[in-house]
């Protein structure tokens, strides 16, 4: 059997088609597939529909294929830090669906639990609720939404072991286990591997069953998007 | 103190002891500042964070702990972190005590406008969807008028709604009106502050309870 682990991220990558759905994890700039997003802008691939709940900034994170233009679609919650996407989406050539952030966790964890829609109760009588099938379910009234599959996940962890189970560091965790969850093919980049073993069973936060292949990610930048600090009083 | 920091101080007072609590991104996140040291809370992050500390010193900053507001944070004792669907798992299935949010516009049924501007560029709603639609009770703090003087207290909002009768309670600069099923109710006013201001500034029809008429 062919281990899960890859040398590089331009092999883990590499049959990303022209077109593909891919759901890539991260909040903001904290937990995103750094290292997998720049091998893709390396490969160029185009028409991308991008299932994240940020577009990155102008010139990181997802923002570097917007500015490349390899994005024809994305879904997300908030794009609002990103003035290459606001352009593009004025001239029309990007498609957004904006979705709840509950709703788009909801839809990949859904998407990923095998469970092909469901109701809630986020976006009644809004915007976002037409054109959608609503029921009233014990005198509340629900709206259905769909689950999200992507043909490929593209997830950072902290650490991984050489099967794939995954661990998540603060914060960074955020969409990354859910994703995990939703990608036909889930690609996991990691700051360590570790033995087979070596992770506490009761410590792994996205089993290894979820996830196909890990690259070791070196040098991570880890953008900080406000960076925000108390001053020692003297 | 200007009006911004009058509706912070009354904004805090609904923080009770033992509540877990979101505060929503810009004025909102100035009341974690404010809570009394004896009132002890749990602060929740929707990017999975319950139990938001102060922000860090400069060589406590990680990059990987930061706030929805992408803001660099601390976790306090007893914090756990969670992924995003279990996020919004406490918040839509009722397990925050209380969420403030800001607001461009609140309706006299309690609607709350608070995402989109049509003809401006929308940035998203991010998860202000979910939290008035699952929290416990949604507090709304804004200015009671626009900087062009008009109420931001509608008969009905002009903007896209981000919920449809989902505000509790509404805090302004001037007053605190409850969102009841007889319809709005002006509870409280800010000193200083008279039922004739309030009826002036405010475009939508409100009962007043007797304890302010006495007052």
């Amino acid at each position: 059997m062919k281990g899960k682990v890859w040398d590089t991220f331009d092999e883990a990558i590499s049959d990303i088609q022209d077109g593909a759905t891919l759901i890539v994890g991260g909040f903001g700039l904290c937990g995103i597939p750094e290292k997998s997003i720049e091998a893709l802008k390396n490969k160029g691939t185009k028409n991308l529909n991008i299932v994240s709940n940020n577009c990155g900034v102008d010139d990181w994170g997802l923002g570097l294929l917007l500015a490349n233009k390899q994005i024809k679609k994305i879904v997300a919650s908030y794009v609002g830090e990103n003035k290459i996407f606001e352009q593009q989406f004025l001239n029309g050539e990007i498609e957004v669906e904006l979705t709840p952030q509950g709703t788009l966790a909801e839809r990949i964890r859904a998407g990923g639990a095998g469970i092909p829609a469901f109701y809630t109760p986020t976006g009644v009588g809004t915007p976002i609720a037409e054109g959608k099938e609503t029921r009233f379910l014990d005198g509340k009234e629900y709206l259905l939404e769909k689950a999200i599959v992507g043909d490929f996940a593209l997830v950072k962890a902290w650490k991984a072991d050489k099967l794939g189970n995954l661990v998540f560091r603060k914060t960074s965790r955020n969409f990354n286990p859910i994703a995990a969850t939703a990608g036909k093919i889930t690609i996991a980049e990691v700051e360590e591997i570790v033995e087979v073993g070596e992770l506490n069973p009761d410590e792994i936060h996205t089993p290894s069953i979820y996830v196909q292949r890990v690259v070791l990610g070196k040098n991570y930048e880890k953008r900080i998007e406000r960076l925000t600090v108390v001053s020692k009083e003297g | 103190m200007n009006a911004r920091q009058r509706i912070v101080q009354r904004a805090v007072k609904e923080i009770k002891d033992g509540m877990n609590v979101n505060l929503g991104i810009g004025m909102p996140t100035l009341l974690a500042n404010e809570i009394p040291s004896n009132i002890n809370v749990l602060l929740q992050s929707e990017n999975g964070l319950l139990g938001i500390g102060p922000y860090p010193s400069e060589t406590e900053v990680d990059a990987d702990l930061i706030n929805a507001g992408k803001e660099t944070v601390t976790v306090v004792p007893g914090g756990s972190f969670f992924n995003s669907a279990d996020s919004f798992a406490m918040i839509r299935g009722g397990h925050i005590d209380l969420a403030i949010l800001g607001g461009m516009e609140v309706s006299e049924s309690g609607d709350l406008a608070n995402w989109m501007i049509p003809g401006k560029m929308v940035k998203g709603m991010g998860g202000a969807m979910d939290l008035v639609a699952g929290a416990k009770r949604v507090v709304v703090i804004m200015e009671h008028v626009s900087k062009h003087g008009e109420s931001k207290i509608k008969k009905s909002c002009t903007l896209p709604l981000t919920g449809k009768g989902v505000v509790h309670r509404l805090i302004t600069d001037l007053a605190v009106f409850d969102f009841t099923e007889e319809g709005m109710r002006l509870v409280e006013l800010a000193d200083g502050v008279t039922i004739e201001e309030v009826t002036k500034k405010t475009e939508a029809s409100f009962i007043i309870e007797s304890s302010v008429l006495l007052n």
